[in-house]
């Protein structure tokens, strides 16, 4: 078949909604676009489990400690189901995780923020992941068939991600004075940050055209921010908790939020490696895997050990 | 698309039962060294909420598949015997169940 058969055929399928598997003819740009856009979701979920993990052994109850635990652990998983989505486009672990090491793949800007009080774990759960929820249930509809599975699995587990986190604030804002305010001061440093979440502007993506194209996203950045506004900004209200914009108005006319503008200079620093935390979760990255490099190859060696013994 | 050669060990796809009776369903893939590591390193990932009472682990590289590409003469066999569904055969209307 010629190249001209094999893109009419990928793009009949795309406009049929039928899924790209891994064995099946794609463009290039198209299997790089979705190991680029893949594996930097992969990379959040593991690099996410940092500033979670930081609270795990102060969390302030014995349940709340078992559900952070439980939490971090899902995401984790999320990270490995990603991973695996990724390799089926033909790059190996050792390939994605050099890549993240290095500097060369990305992970979401938000977790270079730190979590400095317990109100941040509420604040990350019930806004960083309801923002994730966001993207990924549009995602369980994206073009490419392990991708769309694996976002299943993971829209299945996030939910009890959203709950907890909302939980935390909600608790926080009918105890003391003191407690109020670590609420409201969460939600002051995590508000923006997670509107970044969704990337830049339409007007400013430079991925967006090809991945609408593609179907590996259905919706917009600004389509997607705005929905999560429109969700957040009552569960706010309902537990006292003032959202950080001035200019965020109900407006009637689209029946949504009008709201301020991010401060995109502030995203490109973080982006670029100049946000609070990048240093530090990168280093912790690499040092977990430097450190576990003797745990693999242990387990290698051990392996086949194990299978001359069968074969003697 | 086994990656073999990784420092991760080698691929195996997981096949989770959800419940006795029920066929195993394939729900993904994960690394690991050895077989128990597999099935160990299974029930960890895929099965954290009660997903299913048992577990399938197979070397991804044990797995042989048709291609896409031969879809067309691979599967024609299937078309051409339209008599092998019941809609084909006319029953009497008085038979209610068949």
């Amino acid at each position: 078949m010629d190249i001209k058969q094999l893109e009419t055929n990928f793009d009949a399928k795309l406009s049929k909604n039928e899924n790209i598997e891994p064995k099946d003819w794609m463009p290039d740009n198209y299997r790089k676009h979705l190991i680029r856009q893949i594996s930097q979701h992969a990379h959040s979920e593991i690099v996410g489990m940092l500033p979670e993990g930081n609270w795990i052994t102060r969390a302030p109850s014995l349940r709340a400690k078992m559900i952070l635990l439980a939490k971090v652990q899902d995401e984790g998983g999320h990270g490995l189901y990603l991973y695996t989505a990724s390799e089926s486009l033909n790059i190996s672990r050792d390939d994605l995780l050099e890549q993240l090491h290095t500097g060369k793949a990305k992970y979401s800007s938000i977790f270079n923020y730190p979590t400095l009080t317990w109100a941040d774990i509420g604040a990350i759960g019930w806004l960083v992941d309801g923002a994730a929820i966001m993207n990924q249930v549009m995602l369980q509809r994206t073009s490419y068939g392990p991708y769309a599975r694996a976002m299943v699995r993971i829209c299945k587990e996030e939910s009890f991600h959203q709950r907890q986190g909302y939980e935390i604030m909600c608790k926080l804002s009918v105890g003391t004075k003191e407690q109020k305010e670590m609420a409201q001061d969460a939600l002051n440093r995590f508000w923006w940050p997670t509107l970044m979440m969704f990337g830049p502007p339409d007007a400013e993506s430079s991925n967006s055209e090809n991945a609408i194209k593609w179907k590996i996203k259905r919706e917009s950045n600004d389509q997607l921010r705005q929905r999560f506004v429109n969700q957040t900004v009552p569960q706010a209200e309902l537990i006292g908790l003032t959202i950080p914009d001035k200019n965020l108005k109900w407006n009637e006319a689209k029946n949504g939020y009008d709201f301020g503008e991010p401060d995109w200079t502030e995203f490109n620093n973080v982006i670029h490696g100049n946000g609070p935390c990048n240093k530090e979760r990168l280093g912790a990255r690499i040092k977990a895997h430097e450190q576990g490099r003797w745990v693999r190859e242990a387990a290698m060696a051990f392996a086949e050990k194990k299978k001359e013994r069968v074969a003697a | 698309m086994a990656n073999t050669k990784d420092s991760q060990g080698p691929l195996w796809e997981v096949f989770v039962q959800k419940k006795s009776g029920q066929p195993f369903v394939h729900c993904g893939n994960l690394h690991a060294f050895d077989k128990e590591m597999a099935l160990q390193n299974a029930r960890d990932l895929y099965t954290r909420r009660n997903e299913g009472t048992a577990l399938w682990v197979v070397p991804s590289d044990a797995i042989v598949s048709s291609s896409p590409e031969d879809i067309g003469p691979f599967f024609e066999p299937a078309n051409d015997k339209v008599f092998r569904h019941p809609t084909f055969y006319k029953i009497p209307d008085a038979i209610k169940h068949m």
